[in-house]
C-alpha cells in the first residue's frame, strides 16, 4: 500500500458515508456530556448492547433489524431512564467524578453480560438489504453506507428539533446551559437529566441497528466504538448536535484518507493527530461554543 | 391583617455546609407590594431569597407561603407554587433565542396553558424584547438581558417574584425603566421582594425593607421611616457614598 494507489474519489465518498454513522454513535454521548458534563464511558458498549438486542430480534423472531427498533428504542430509553435514576443520579450526589466511575462499572457489566450471553463470537446484522451495492456514477458502494449516512442526518435533525421545540427538549439546554437558573424557572433538573439520558439511549439504539449492519461487533468493541465517538465530539464540539455530525464526516473522511495515503493499518493514526490539535489548539472542537 | 399575607418566614436558620448564613430570620411579605431587602455584601440577602426558592433548606424555622409550609421543598415545586426568582447576574440562558429564554419560563406547572397570554404581557411591559425574539440571548446589551430575566420570570405567572440585585452593572437610565416596569408588575397583583445595594434608591421605590446584617434582621419597617431612621442614615448615607461597598456582589 502507497501514496494515491488508485482512485481517491471513493475513500472520500466513503469517509463521509462512514461518518455519518460515527456522528449517529457519538450524538448520545454529546448530548449526555452536554447536559449532564458526564464522559459515558459506557456509551460504546450501551451501543452494542443495542446491536446484540437487534441481532437476538433477527436471529430468533426474524425481525428485521430496522423494524426491531420498534422495541429496542422504547427498551434502550426506559434503560437510560433507569441508569440514569438509579446508579448515575446517585453518583452525582456524592461527588462529579463518581458518575464517571458508574459509568466505567457499566461498561465492565455490559461487556461481561454481552459475554455469557452471546458468546465472545464475532456476530453482525445480515439482512438481504446488507449486502446490496448502489453505483455513483461508475463507482460502486454499499448500501448500508448510504443507509448509515441517512440515519445520522435524520437522528441528527430530530435531536436538534427535540431540543429546540419541546418543552422537555428546551429543558434539557436550559440546564445544559445554565443549571441554577434552570432550577430557578422550575425545571426539575434530575429529572431532565433521565430524560437526556433516556434520549441519548434511544439514539444509541439507532445507532447499535446501523453499527451491527455496517461493521461485525464482537462483546468489547464497545470500546472501540466509544473511542471512535470520543474522537467525533472532540472533533465537532461537545455538546452541539450539528458540531458532531460534522465531526463524524470529518473522522471519517480522514480516516479514509489515511486508508488511501499509509495504508489500512495505520488509517486511525491520521485521526488521532487530527484529534490531538484540535485538543491542543481549539479544544471546544470545531464547532462548540 | 394576616389575610393578606403572602409570605412568612419565621425563625429561620440556614447553613452553607458548616457556616451559618441566616440567623433566626422573621419577615413577612405582603400581598401586592414592594418589599426591599437591603445589606451589605455576605450580609446573606441572596441565601435568604434562595431558602425562599428551594435552593436552600433551612435548618430550623419555617417558611409559609399562602399559609402552606414550603420551607424544604424543591425549587421546581415552589416555582409551581407561585413564586419565581429573578437572579442576580440575570443568568440568561445565552445561547437560546430571547424566545425561547421566555418560553422556558412557562415551563412550570400551570403557567404552560398562560403561555399566550404571559407572552403578550411581557411583550407590552418589554416591547423590545419582541424586536429581538430571534436574537441570542448573549448577543443582548446587559439592560436588555435584565429584561429578558424579568420577561422570563413574569412567564412563570408568579404571584410573588423575587428580584436580586437587578441594577448591578446598569446605566442608570436604564435602571429607572425597570423600575418602571416593576410598577407596572406590582399593578398587576403581583408581589416584589427586591434585593438592592443602593439603599438611596432602594428606599425611594420600595414600600416597605427589611436591612440585613451577617445574617440577622437589623431594622425592618416602611421605607420612609427607615429614610429617616438616624441609624440608617449613619450607616447608610454617611459621608459622601449612598452605596454599600460598591461593586460588590451580595452573599
Amino acid at each position: 500500500m502507497g501514496m494515491g494507489s488508485g482512485d481517491i474519489i471513493t475513500p472520500i465518498v466513503i469517509g463521509i458515508m462512514l461518518g455519518g454513522l460515527y456522528a449517529l454513535i457519538a450524538l448520545g454521548l454529546s448530548l449526555v456530556f452536554g447536559v449532564m458534563r458526564l464522559i459515558n464511558l459506557a456509551h460504546g458498549d450501551l451501543v452494542v448492547l443495542s446491536s446484540y438486542i437487534a441481532y437476538a430480534l433477527l436471529t430468533y423472531l426474524g425481525l428485521d433489524p430496522v423494524v426491531g427498533l420498534v422495541i429496542s428504542i422504547p427498551f434502550m430509553f426506559i434503560l437510560g431512564f433507569l441508569i440514569q435514576r438509579y446508579l448515575l443520579g446517585k453518583g452525582f450526589a456524592v461527588s462529579s467524578e463518581t458518575p464517571l466511575i458508574i459509568a466505567f462499572g457499566i461498561s465492565l457489566v455490559l461487556q461481561n453480560l454481552n459475554q455469557i450471553l452471546w458468546t465472545p463470537l464475532s456476530r453482525g446484522l445480515n439482512t438481504s438489504y446488507t449486502h446490496a451495492s448502489f453505483f455513483l456514477g461508475e463507482r460502486q458502494f454499499p448500501a448500508t453506507y448510504l443507509l448509515d449516512f441517512a440515519a445520522g442526518i435524520i437522528v441528527m435533525l430530530a435531536l436538534r428539533l427535540f431540543l429546540t421545540r419541546t418543552y422537555m427538549g428546551r429543558a434539557i439546554s436550559a440546564a445544559s446551559q445554565d443549571k441554577r437558573a434552570a432550577q430557578l424557572m422550575g425545571i426539575n433538573t434530575n429529572r431532565v437529566y433521565g430524560y437526556a439520558f433516556a434520549v441519548a439511549m434511544g439514539s444509541a439504539a439507532i445507532a447499535g441497528v446501523f453499527l451491527g449492519m455496517t461493521f461485525p461487533f464482537t462483546p468489547t468493541s464497545g470500546t472501540s466504538f466509544l473511542t471512535i465517538a470520543f474522537g467525533t465530539v472532540i472533533i465537532g464540539g461537545l455538546g452541539s448536535m450539528a458540531g458532531t455530525f460534522f465531526g463524524g464526516i470529518i473522522l471519517g473522511v480522514f480516516q479514509t484518507m489515511g486508508g488511501y495515503f499509509l495504508g489500512p493499518a495505520s488509517q486511525m493514526l491520521i485521526v488521532y493527530v487530527l484529534v490531538l490539535l484540535i485538543l491542543a489548539i481549539r479544544p471546544t472542537g470545531l464547532f462548540g461554543r | 391583617m394576616s389575610d393578606d399575607i403572602v409570605l412568612r418566614m419565621k425563625n429561620v436558620d440556614v447553613f452553607h455546609g458548616t457556616f451559618q448564613a441566616l440567623w433566626n430570620v422573621s419577615l413577612e411579605v405582603r400581598q401586592g407590594e414592594m418589599l426591599a431587602l437591603i445589606g451589605a455584601n455576605t450580609a446573606g440577602k441572596t441565601t435568604l431569597l434562595d431558602a425562599i426558592s428551594g435552593m436552600l433548606h433551612p435548618k430550623s424555622g419555617s417558611i409559609e407561603f399562602l399559609g402552606k409550609e414550603i420551607g424544604g421543598l424543591d425549587p421546581y415545586r415552589i416555582v409551581e407554587l407561585g413564586i419565581t426568582q429573578v437572579p442576580e447576574g440575570r443568568r440568561v440562558f445565552p445561547d437560546m433565542t430571547v424566545l425561547d429564554n421566555l418560553i422556558i419560563g412557562s415551563y412550570a406547572g400551570i403557567a404552560r396553558r398562560k403561555k399566550p397570554e404571559n407572552l403578550k404581557i411581557v411583550h407590552d411591559l418589554f416591547p423590545r424584547l419582541l424586536e429581538r425574539k430571534r436574537q441570542v440571548a448573549k448577543t443582548l446589551s446587559g439592560g436588555e438581558q435584565q429584561m429578558l430575566a424579568i420577561g422570563r420570570g413574569l412567564m412563570a405567572a408568579p404571584r410573588l417574584m423575587l428580584i436580586d440585585e437587578m441594577s448591578l452593572g446598569l446605566a442608570p437610565i436604564v435602571v429607572d425603566e425597570i423600575f418602571k416596569v416593576l410598577e407596572e408588575i406590582r399593578k398587576r397583583g403581583i408581589t416584589v421582594l427586591f434585593v438592592e445595594q443602593n439603599v438611596n434608591r432602594t428606599l425611594q421605590e420600595a414600600d416597605r425593607a427589611y436591612i440585613l446584617e451577617t445574617g440577622r434582621v437589623a431594622l425592618s419597617g416602611t421605607a420612609e421611616d427607615l429614610r429617616n431612621n438616624a441609624e440608617v442614615k449613619k450607616a447608610y448615607f454617611g459621608v459622601d457614598s449612598c452605596e454599600v461597598k460598591p461593586g460588590g456582589y451580595g452573599g
